[in-house]
């Protein structure tokens, strides 16, 4: 992999000169099983393992670490957020690659991973040698970056992978290339072209972008016009570019998604509010809304009458990430709930998993239906699944490529190879892909300690505070200890790797409640009208389009 | 140079596997191992049975009285099924399988029923893993 000095020249991470090795990866999976087994492969590959229990504290440590990680790799399942909505943050905010993982490889589930921007998709029981290739999504990750330079039309992009290792770049250059900077067909890419500085998307910033697309009108949007308009002095095209496009796949998805909706209409929960400060988590009202009313239709569509009940969140796509200007109110997060850790992630392990998981077969004709419905196979008739690594174009060429080289459902071709996203075209059918995006309302219980301290990030603004790194899966695998032993039914060796440092934190601290729900709830559209428990307000308004 | 314990210890592996009671996700974890982490496989065996236990309770509470969530018993057994996969806890696997099926026909007895299969299998490869890793912790004293 390092011995030809015309492919890795300039492709160093700029952590070490032996890329991959030294590859930062941040593992997140509920299962301290996997967890532990994940970390154990990751290192035999030389790469540097940041473990994770929690999405929401993924997402924390991602978010203080800026820079941090080099790629994530994280489960589908997990008790506190859907695992691709995590999938969506990180590409968002961070824009780093995500590898998604599970046990069930249906076809949909996969298909909605690729779709929320997973450039992977492994199947459980991973192997070693699907592990070892992950460093090329990082590399192609960043060098599509470098040639992502201000033109949103993606899909004159070539298709540049090699798998090997050995020839880095395809001999094609970008059509309509707008770049000062050469970057030429040769295999050497100057490594500070590659891995541009990452700018982050604040309130306050993304604010500014949205007023300044509304100004020029959507439709007639270009990222150089918004700019202009913005007056972000630092801010460069390229980052607008790319920001933009992320935000059309955004309102594009919503669209979709409220067409769904409206065919559901009347599913409004009564009990579903805001200001309940009840342990009972929302999520569990959620569930039980959407057992009783779609039978017919597959778990995976959190589709519930929203209105004002601001526990179901749409997909935030294009939001910001943490520094956050004003304290927010969090819908539904009951901060001021005092559940011990123990309780909660059980509960959420009861409860929130019935949304998690979806139940293709359950699916009916009462839904819409997706173009390759015959795609779906029933779960349960072979119960091991084979091991296969699915290995995807990144979601970028996904999205955007006329012409696949691989063989990819048509509905690929519908959604590709076309510039503007023209509102319906982009997104298959949201029958199979909506989020249960009330998962994201599980009350920060789960991740936090202390609602002081929740309160304290809140009021503090969140990026500013220091060593907010969340020792919540120490503490969540702490407690299942507990639990465990009380069941007396569990191993008498309580195992010793369980302990904190298992996870690879260099300052703990309490674990910080705040970020990824203040994150959470920004939207594009929805107000929030409500307060929180602690009667902390944001204002959700900068979000409306 | 072989003693006593160590040929044991490989008789129980081997029958182990023949018997179908671990798959090769066994192997893969053997194949961790190292000096690094010289007992990982027992590790991870006991990280599993730790864990797992509140699995299997929350799902043995789900099953004592209706209403029965089937969906809900069918997420919690797939969160356990993943979660068994993990060290290749293969009939264990087989009898998560079935009563999935038995969540998507509705059938509460079939549930009921497999339920105990999976904890017999489960309690089952938990007594013969333990005396496999106590045999091959003997064994390895005398090397």
């Amino acid at each position: 992999m390092m011995e030809n000095s015309k492919t890795t020249a300039g492709f160093s991470s700029p952590r070490s000169d032996n890329f991959p090795a030294g590859l930062r990866v941040l593992v997140v999976d509920d299962d301290p099983t996997w967890l532990k087994i994940l970390e154990k492969m990751l290192k035999k590959c030389s790469y540097e393992v940041t473990v994770c229990g929690l999405a929401r504290e993924a997402l924390n440590l991602l978010r203080e670490r800026k820079d941090g990680f080099d790629i994530v790799i994280s489960d589908v399942n997990m008790p506190d957020m859907d695992g691709f909505k995590l999938l969506e943050h990180v590409g968002l905010e961070m824009d780093l690659p995500v590898i998604m993982m599970s046990v069930d490889g249906e076809t949909s589930r996969v298909m909605k991973g690729v779709q929320h921007g997973a450039c992977d998709y492994l199947l459980k029981p991973i192997r070693m040698k699907e592990l070892r290739n992950i460093w090329q999504h990082v590399l192609r990750k960043r060098m599509h970056e470098a040639r992502d330079i201000g033109n949103h039309e993606m899909d004159q992009f070539d298709e540049v992978w090699m798998l090997n290792g050995t020839e880095l770049l395809s001999g094609k250059k970008r059509k309509d290339f707008d770049n000062e900077k050469e970057i030429s067909d040769s295999r050497c890419v100057d490594s500070s072209s590659m891995k541009k500085a990452r700018v982050v998307w604040t309130v306050d910033l993304h604010q500014k972008f949205v007023k300044a697309v509304n100004q020029i009108g959507f439709d007639k949007a270009g990222p150089k016009k918004i700019l202009d308009l913005m007056g972000v002095p630092w801010l460069t095209r390229e980052n607008v570019a790319s920001h933009l496009q992320k935000y059309r796949l955004y309102l594009t998805r919503l669209q979709k998604e409220n067409e769904v909706k409206a065919s559901f209409c009347g599913m409004k929960h009564p009990n579903v509010s805001s200001k309940e400060n009840s342990p009972q988590y929302p999520v569990d009202v959620c569930a039980d809304v959407i057992n009783d009313k779609c039978s017919g239709v597959s778990g995976d569509k959190a589709i519930v009458q929203n209105g004002k009940a601001n526990i179901y969140e749409s997909k935030v796509k294009g939001v910001v990430s943490m520094p956050v200007a004003e304290p927010r109110s969090v819908v539904g997060d009951n901060f001021g709930s005092k559940t011990s850790l123990s309780d909660s992630f059980a509960l959420i392990n009861t409860d929130v998993k019935s949304l998690n998981v979806p139940t293709p077969y359950c699916f009916t004709g009462e839904a819409p239906q997706p173009q390759y419905k015959q795609d779906f196979k029933p779960r349960f008739p072979s119960c091991t699944q084979p091991t296969c690594s699915l290995n995807f174009v990144p979601s970028h060429e996904v999205r955007d490529r006329v012409s696949s080289k691989e063989n990819k459902p048509s509905f690929f071709k519908s959604r590709s190879g076309v510039g503007k996203l023209s509102a319906l075209e982009a997104i298959q059918p949201v029958s199979h892909q909506i989020n249960f995006h009330a998962l994201e309302q599980i009350p920060s219980t789960t991740w936090s300690m202390t609602s002081q301290n929740v309160d304290q990030n809140l009021v503090n603004g969140l990026q500013s505070s220091p060593g907010n790194l969340t020792l919540g899966s120490g503490s969540v695998v702490a407690s299942l200890g507990e639990d465990a032993s009380i069941q007396g039914e569990c191993f008498p060796a309580y195992y010793g790797l369980r302990n904190i440092q298992q996870f690879d934190y260099s300052d703990p601290q309490t674990i910080s409640g705040v970020p990824t729900c203040l994150y959470d709830t920004l939207r594009f559209d929805y107000e929030y009208p409500n307060d929180s428990l602690e009667g902390i307000v944001l204002d959700q308004g900068l979000f409306i389009v | 140079m072989e003693n006593q314990k160590q040929r044991q210890a490989a008789y129980l592996r081997r029958s182990l596997f023949d018997q179908g009671y671990i798959d090769d996700q066994f192997i893969h974890l053997e194949e961790l191992q190292d000096d690094a982490n010289p007992n990982f496989v027992e590790e991870v065996v006991n990280l599993f049975y730790t864990d797992s236990a509140r699995l299997i309770r929350n799902i043995e509470l789900a099953l004592e009285n209706g209403p029965y969530d089937f969906t809900r018993l069918d997420n919690m057994m797939y969160q356990f099924k993943g979660s068994s996969s993990s060290i290749g806890a293969r009939r264990v696997k087989r009898q998560c399988c079935q009563f999935q099926e038995y969540c998507n026909a509705k059938n509460i007895e079939g549930c009921k029923n497999t339920f105990q299969g999976v904890k017999q299998e489960y309690n089952t490869l938990k007594t013969k893993l333990e005396a496999y890793f106590q045999m091959a912790r003997e064994g390895s004293h005398y090397v």
